[in-house]
């Protein structure tokens, strides 16, 4: 029989093991974009040594996620049997829950598009979000305060972390829409260089974005309705205007404006990426200021 | 002379419908949205009135220069504020203008059919074309079939069918939108015949709902003092429990004994954090709780001037508490003491008195006790907690362990001893708060028709498909031949079109 120290120590080594793991898958993403600026699609069709590297690094990085993902999911499953609880109690265990729903987010994509392209980004990113996690945030597994003994806390923030993965994979997509937004001239005519030809067209990154936004953005818009009625439950009103809430509105109305923006005259395209962009920042800016150093009623950290 | 420069006449109706046609644009829709956003951010960062006044009136103390500047532009009470008001209710005018005629035109439409048949189909999406052994009628029959079952709208056309699917998405659209508004009707309806207020009630002690036994009420414009449910609550037990390794809390439950008016016998109940007690559209929270010290104060003939159970404010997760005593009863001069009580007192070095756990196992009550007058009666109102002690002298410094009595000593004035405190005990009190609101039903509706709404409106797939045969002149043994397209925003049309075909191509083994 396993102690509930013994699981915590389990689901540490998972984490930390995940993170090695994910960092080896880094390093061949990163390999492949190297490659990637003396490889030109022509090269892919017919294959040639270069070509061939370029194809093996990027599997071997998502072969890599993969087991990244399976050792990750391990340790959140670990903890949560540790803690006796879903395990989202607090800071520490947000974030790896939260690496977690994104890692998913992005492998699931992956089966349906070519984004084979964003490992590179989406490693970096777990690693320094675990990274952060596990020397900044960690806390031992404790129980819950009574505020958060409650069922809404399994729905309201499962669906909130589920939604931020997506949404930040998004932003991601949104960016290289950005980024390859610049290399088109005035008449549509798109002039990459090598490494970025191997991503999307404009249309279908811009396509892209809104459909990984469109997905979750119910779900997000229920994480809220959720996180109000547990708040009337808890607090005694279903809004208040408090910090945590302000800042999910924020976000709410951003994602309202991008969904609203893309069909707006003027506003599609560029302008509506920013907004994609603005909406996925003031996610993340809840979940760090406000947890952290924010005042108000979500002061679950746990630092 | 003179020239007239000619503008163009735009008269006043002219202006409004211009000016109402600006509003209901969905760029400024869009604007006003981000506009919304952009103004709630700053009450996330100043504080708030309604959330933590003392943190506010701390700020006042700080910056007086910016508080007062912030005060101005009302953003300390930024969310009931006249300028934050009127972006929501320009949104929601301009979403109004919008969403209604649009219903509107989307009602008259419930019984549209599909557009003819366009003449080039080849110039739409997805198109297809193969000839095939069937007869025109024969394969126009199992389009319409075929769609009929996929619950399409049907358009008969000359030698062709057009069909038509996802009207269903607009109305999610709308219906999205319209429940918004009855979200903001639930938000209105709550704040004008809502109210919350709470109160501080030792165990033991009774609460009887009615506005004076409140500390702190708060009401909108139309709620009545008859909306108070008559029940008096009593506090029979408050238990918390600690985790003993990180001295967390784990669990918070409170007994009380419900008696509503008009009936004899009561009811218990059991309130916990996370669980309120209803009384139709009234609940009560168990909010906070703290110590209250036990104490009997008597003058120097031993008569008792003072004694109850005095509420202290917890500081810490250790439940150090600060309360105050003030005892203006007392004669020549008032008496007050300012205390702090341990619950599990420890001493060390740098902190001085300490409490090291929530629960009270060593229980100590610390006291200053001061001379003169309290100021009660100046008419500023003053926190129970604190004491003013700008015109008092401190006489002496006790900590008393339950049981202990300690003699006052008098100021330099009169050197007998003034009275006596005796720390009785301790007990604990739980902050009630109680809450009035008539609109959360409207809300919550609005909430989950919103989110229905936009289910629909984001996943419901629009598409229109239309299928022509033409008769060819040069195929020699009257072979027909089919052409298939279709329009669509949302991914999935390529497999409707190739699933029709299969079907039209079935059995006769046609080639494209």
């Amino acid at each position: 029989m396993m102690s509930k120290a013994d699981w915590a120590t389990l689901s540490n080594n998972f984490v930390y093991s995940s993170m090695g793991i994910i960092f080896i898958a880094f390093i061949s993403f990163a390999f492949q974009t190297a490659w990637s600026f003396r490889v030109v699609p022509q090269d892919l069709d017919t294959p040639n040594p270069k070509s061939v590297k370029y194809t093996k690094a990027g599997r071997i990085g998502i072969a890599l996620t993969i087991l990244g993902f399976i050792f990750l999911l391990s340790g959140v499953i670990a903890r949560g049997v540790s803690a006796g609880r879903v395990p989202w109690g607090n800071m520490y265990e947000f974030s790896i829950t939260g690496a977690l729903a994104f890692l998913f987010a992005y492998l699931v994509t992956l089966r349906k598009y070519n984004v084979q392209w964003l490992g590179l980004v989406v490693t970096l990113a777990v690693l320094l979000t675990l990274g952060t996690a596990v020397t900044l945030l960690y806390v031992p597994t404790a129980p819950l305060v009574p505020a958060l003994k409650s069922t809404w806390l399994v729905i309201h923030v499962c669906a909130a972390i589920i939604s931020g993965g997506v949404f930040l994979l998004a932003n991601c997509v949104a960016a290289a829409y950005l980024i390859m937004d610049r290399y088109q001239d005035e008449d549509g005519n798109e002039h990459r260089p090598n490494w970025a030809k191997q991503l999307p067209t404009l249309a279908e990154l811009d396509q892209l974005s809104y459909r990984l936004v469109a997905l979750v953005f119910p779900l997000w818009t229920f994480s809220v309705i959720a996180g109000a009625i547990w708040a009337e439950a808890a607090w005694g009103r279903y809004w208040g205007w408090d910090p945590k809430e302000t800042w999910a509105f924020i976000t709410w109305v951003a994602y309202a404006a991008y969904l609203h923006a893309r069909v707006t005259a003027g506003w599609k395209g560029k302008r509506a990426a920013w907004l994609c962009l603005f909406a996925g920042s003031t996610f993340l800016f809840n979940y760090v200021y406000v947890n952290i150093w924010g005042a108000g009623r979500h002061t679950y950290s746990g630092l | 002379m003179s020239y007239e420069i000619k503008t163009p006449e735009l008269g006043t109706v002219g202006l409004l419908r211009w000016l109402w046609r600006q509003l209901t644009s969905m760029r400024t829709a869009l604007i006003l949205l981000l506009l919304l956003g952009v103004a709630s951010i700053p009450g996330s960062i100043i504080p708030q009135r309604n959330q933590d006044p003392t943190r506010v009136q701390q700020y006042f103390v700080n910056n007086p220069t910016l508080a007062k500047v912030f005060d101005k532009f009302s953003l300390f009470n930024l969310y009931s504020s006249t300028w934050f008001s009127a972006i929501y209710l320009l949104l929601f005018i301009s979403l109004i203008g919008c969403v209604l005629p649009r219903t509107w035109e989307h009602f008259k439409n419930i019984r549209a059919l599909p557009p003819q048949t366009p003449k080039n189909l080849i110039r739409l999406e997805e198109f297809r074309t193969f000839e095939s052994r069937k007869s025109a009628a024969e394969i126009l029959v199992i389009a319409r079939a075929h769609f009929g079952k996929r619950r399409y709208r049907i358009r008969d056309c000359d030698a062709s069918v057009a069909v038509e699917k996802g009207f269903i998405r607009e109305s999610g659209n709308l219906l999205f939108h319209l429940s918004l508004i009855g979200i903001l009707i639930g938000v209105s309806t709550g704040s004008l015949g809502g109210m919350r207020g709470s109160a501080i009630v030792n165990e033991g002690e009774s609460f009887t709902n009615v506005a004076t036994s409140y500390d702190s009420l708060s009401a909108g414009r139309f709620f009545k003092l008859s909306d108070f449910p008559p029940i008096t609550l009593k506090v029979i037990k408050f238990t918390a429990t600690y985790d003993l390794l990180t001295n967390a809390p784990l669990d918070y439950s409170l007994i009380l004994d419900v008696t509503e008016s008009g009936k004899s016998n009561s009811r218990r109940v059991e309130v916990k954090v996370n669980k309120p007690i209803t009384f139709g559209s009234t609940r009560i929270y168990l909010q906070a709780n703290g110590f209250s010290p036990k104490v009997t104060v008597r003058d120097n003939t031993g008569k008792i001037v003072l004694s109850g159970a005095i509420p202290f404010l917890p500081q810490d997760g250790n439940l150090t508490s600060i309360g105050a005593i003030k005892v203006p009863d007392l004669t020549p001069t008032q008496l007050g003491i300012v205390g702090s009580f341990l619950p599990t007192a420890e001493r060390d070095k740098i902190r001085g008195g300490f409490s090291s756990y929530p629960e009270a196992l060593n229980p100590r009550l610390l006291m200053a006790a001061w001379l003169g007058d309290l100021g009660l009666d100046s008419g500023v109102p003053q926190s129970v907690y604190r004491i003013n002690t700008k015109k008092m002298d401190r006489v002496g410094l006790q900590s008393l362990a339950p049981g202990e009595v300690w003699e006052i000593p008098g100021n330099s004035n009169n050197s007998n001893n003034v009275g006596s405190i005796t720390f009785d005990g301790v007990t604990q009190w739980v902050n009630l708060q109680i809450v009035r609101d008539p609109g959360k039903p409207f809300s919550l509706l609005g909430a989950v028709f919103a989110l229905l709404g936009l289910l629909i409106s984001l996943f419901a797939r629009r598409r229109r498909i239309w299928i022509r045969t033409v008769v060819g002149e040069n195929t020699s043994n009257s072979r027909v031949i089919v052409e298939i397209a279709g329009l669509s925003r949302s991914p999935g049309l390529a497999q409707e079109i190739d699933a029709l075909v299969n079907v039209l191509k079935e059995k006769w083994g046609d080639d494209e």
